[in-house]
């Protein structure tokens, strides 16, 4: 019987796999930032060992940095002292940094792409739930604690248990209006926040081959918000294309060895998943989530669900997260005003998507009492951001063009949004309190946040488009 | 924090919530130690307090008549972040075990590699456990690793539980996955050696 593409990539990174053990698994890349590696370093130090294979861990601040006035010491103090802990321990240990201030600095899972770091047939780790990014390259790439990031710097592999594997296939062609944010919005919503809890995820279809690279990693980089393990997509010409000429990636000879590999990633014909779902991709309209978790979201133009769709045990944790954003069952969210947009994060602060939010809001200007921040995934993006003139367009609809970091998307360093207020944002968590405590937050693509910036309410972009 | 785990009596704190998130239980914002101690002190910290500290006091944590060192909470419990800091929190408060009828991946290994005990039972049987603590909040659990059963002491209702036999002798005896892997480092170098390329 054929192998999926999980498989494949885990069976082949296998040291030791033993009756009753986890598999220790052999881990090709380590990303590192400033939050949850101190504590691993720490341990490190109390076994008086030091990191096994320093060349495969790169260390980025993005969690914790400030997104104006970079070139300034941070101003809140423990953000600082984290960041510098990074500093310190980066340079004691021997692992590369690109800390503030360096060109290729920026949130972990934009970098690693985008410097050519992350590679098909790897296997690749973080301490981050959304290391699932990396997987749109046909790697296997997850989260993991920090006792595990410390076992990596330690050995350079990971104990893990083999997840099942799950093919989500959406067929057909996308609607105008619709991203790749919206597909895994959509399928999120049918499959709920656990839905693919003990599950590896492999993404396919046509729907899914017709996205570029950008488009994939947003979709894999939410796979964590239904559960699963991570989630990727078989590497094709578009990824190869993507690769080719980055700072790190194979060149020459070595390009042509690894690309003769990276083309037998792929599932067979014959291989068997544990589960298989299937979506049309004309069934997708821009999504929006009206709730306090992930699973929570709809159709832009449909309704909250009433109290008498939901099983009576659902209804005290639905009510709670509706009390929450003070919602009503039933209620519609169009026309719903708002009072926060924030573009970025590691699901949509891409090239890519600066691009498309700038083409749309050329010639528009924000809503006057909405603050808009857009916030580049890294260095790199906000230096092609502005060498394509697009600092300028956004600057001109009233949007504030930060600097590279995580930002709003978990409000560590100052961007926050204040309590009680509501902010349409491309990140992937509705968590409460997740951009500040009480703030309300409503999940969306980078069209229906830029959309909202420009009307000041929740609005159907197909309308603008 | 000990590092073995084997056999406990002891009432239980209940937080009937579905789909807890780890933003819940240790807000990003507490997040900037640099070590593991102290986060107790902000475990549920937005459920628990108000912005100006003052405790919110209908908030189970927040009432004497809930102690014990076993959470029970609604499924999917610990989904989200994948942040230690959770495990970190809950142990640093003082609880030994989690019992829900569906954990997130991520925080179970994390619990696991904090020698917390990440209990999943049955839908019925967490209702039975919610509606014990209902009827007498100082309701005892027994919970026995050896044996791999939790039983509500009361009713004598009892149910048995999975965990790897790796991870359960991890926890009986105190070892942690470092000693573990540390043990394989030949077998790492010879398949480092094997691999056709440099990444």
């Amino acid at each position: 019987m054929g192998k999926t593409l999980f498989d494949k990539i885990w069976d082949s990174h296998i040291v030791m796999s033993k009756p009753g053990h986890p598999d220790a698994v052999y881990i090709n890349t380590h990303f590192i930032h400033e939050v949850t590696s101190p504590q691993a370093f720490d341990g490190l130090r109390k076994r008086g060992i030091p990191v096994f294979r320093p060349a495969k861990t790169r260390a980025t601040a993005d969690h914790n940095v400030p997104t104006m006035d970079q070139h300034l010491p941070i101003k809140e103090a423990l953000s600082r002292l984290q960041v510098e802990m990074l500093t310190k321990n980066t340079a004691e240990f021997g692992v590369e940094l690109y800390g503030l201030g360096h060109p290729y600095q920026g949130i972990v899972h934009v970098i690693g792409p985008e410097l050519g770091i992350t590679l098909p047939g790897m296997t690749i780790v973080c301490g981050d739930s959304h290391t699932s990014t990396h997987g749109a390259f046909g790697a296997v790439a997850f989260g993991i604690g920090t006792s595990e990031v410390e076992q990596v710097l330690a050995t350079q592999c990971i104990l893990q248990y083999k997840p099942k594997r799950m093919k989500i296939e959406v067929n057909g062609t996308l609607k105008n209006g619709v991203l790749s944010k919206d597909i895994i919005l959509y399928i999120i919503s049918k499959i709920s926040a656990s839905g693919a809890t003990g599950y590896f995820v492999e993404y396919a279809g046509e729907a899914i081959r017709n996205l570029s690279m950008e488009a994939r990693m947003t979709i894999c980089n939410m796979s964590i918000e239904m559960g699963a393990r991570g989630g990727m997509i078989a590497p094709d010409e578009v990824t190869f294309d993507y690769i080719k000429g980055r700072e790190f990636a194979p060149k020459g000879a070595e390009w042509d060895k690894a690309l003769e590999y990276w083309k037998t990633l792929f599932s067979d014909a014959d291989a068997r998943f544990d589960q298989v779902l299937t979506f049309d991709a004309a069934d997708i309209e821009p999504q929006i989530t009206y709730g306090t978790n992930p699973g929570m979201g709809m159709g832009i133009s449909q309704h909250i669900p009433a109290l008498d769709q939901l099983d009576e045990k659902e209804r005290p944790s639905f009510k709670k997260s509706l009390d929450y954003m003070d919602l009503q069952p039933g209620a519609a969210l169009l026309g719903k005003k708002i009072d926060y947009v924030f573009i970025g994060s590691c699901t949509n602060s891409r090239i890519e998507d600066l691009r498309l939010v700038a083409d749309f809001v050329k010639g528009k200007q924000k809503a006057e009492d909405v603050v808009v921040w857009i916030v580049p995934g890294s260095k790199q993006v906000e230096a092609q951001a502005i060498a394509e003139g697009l600092d300028k367009v956004l600057t001109a609809a009233g949007f504030q063009l930060r600097e590279p970091g995580c930002s709003a998307c978990l409000g560590m360093n100052e961007d926050k949004v204040p309590a009680g207020m509501y902010c349409i944002s491309t990140s992937n968590r509705n968590f409460e309190g997740r951009q500040g405590p009480n703030a309300r937050t409503f999940l969306a693509s980078p069209l229906t946040a830029a959309a909202a910036a420009i009307t000041g309410r929740v609005t159907d972009v197909r309308e603008l488009v | 924090m000990s590092k073995i785990f084997q056999h406990l009596v002891s009432s239980a704190v209940p937080v009937p919530i579905e789909n807890i998130d780890t933003d819940q239980i240790i807000p990003a914002r507490f997040l900037k130690a640099t070590t593991r101690e102290g986060f107790g002190e902000n475990l549920f910290r937005d459920w628990r307090f108000e912005s100006d500290n003052t405790p919110k006091a209908d908030f189970v944590l927040n009432n004497p008549v809930y102690s014990g060192k076993v959470l029970v909470a609604g499924k999917n419990f610990g989904c989200g972040s994948s942040r230690e800091h959770a495990a970190w929190a809950i142990a640093d408060y003082g609880f030994k075990v989690v019992v829900s009828s569906f954990f997130a991946d991520i925080f179970k290994n994390n619990a696991l590699n904090n020698f917390i005990l990440p209990i999943t039972v049955s839908e019925g049987f967490l209702d039975k456990i919610f509606s014990a603590i209902e009827k007498d909040p100082k309701a005892e659990l027994e919970v026995d690793l050896e044996g791999q059963y939790i039983k509500i002491k009361a009713t004598g209702e009892q149910e048995s539980f999975d965990i790897n036999p790796y991870k359960k002798t991890c926890l009986l005896n105190g070892y942690d996955d470092i000693d573990y892997l540390l043990s394989l480092r030949e077998e790492i170098g010879k398949y480092e050696e094997s691999r056709p390329f440099n990444f």
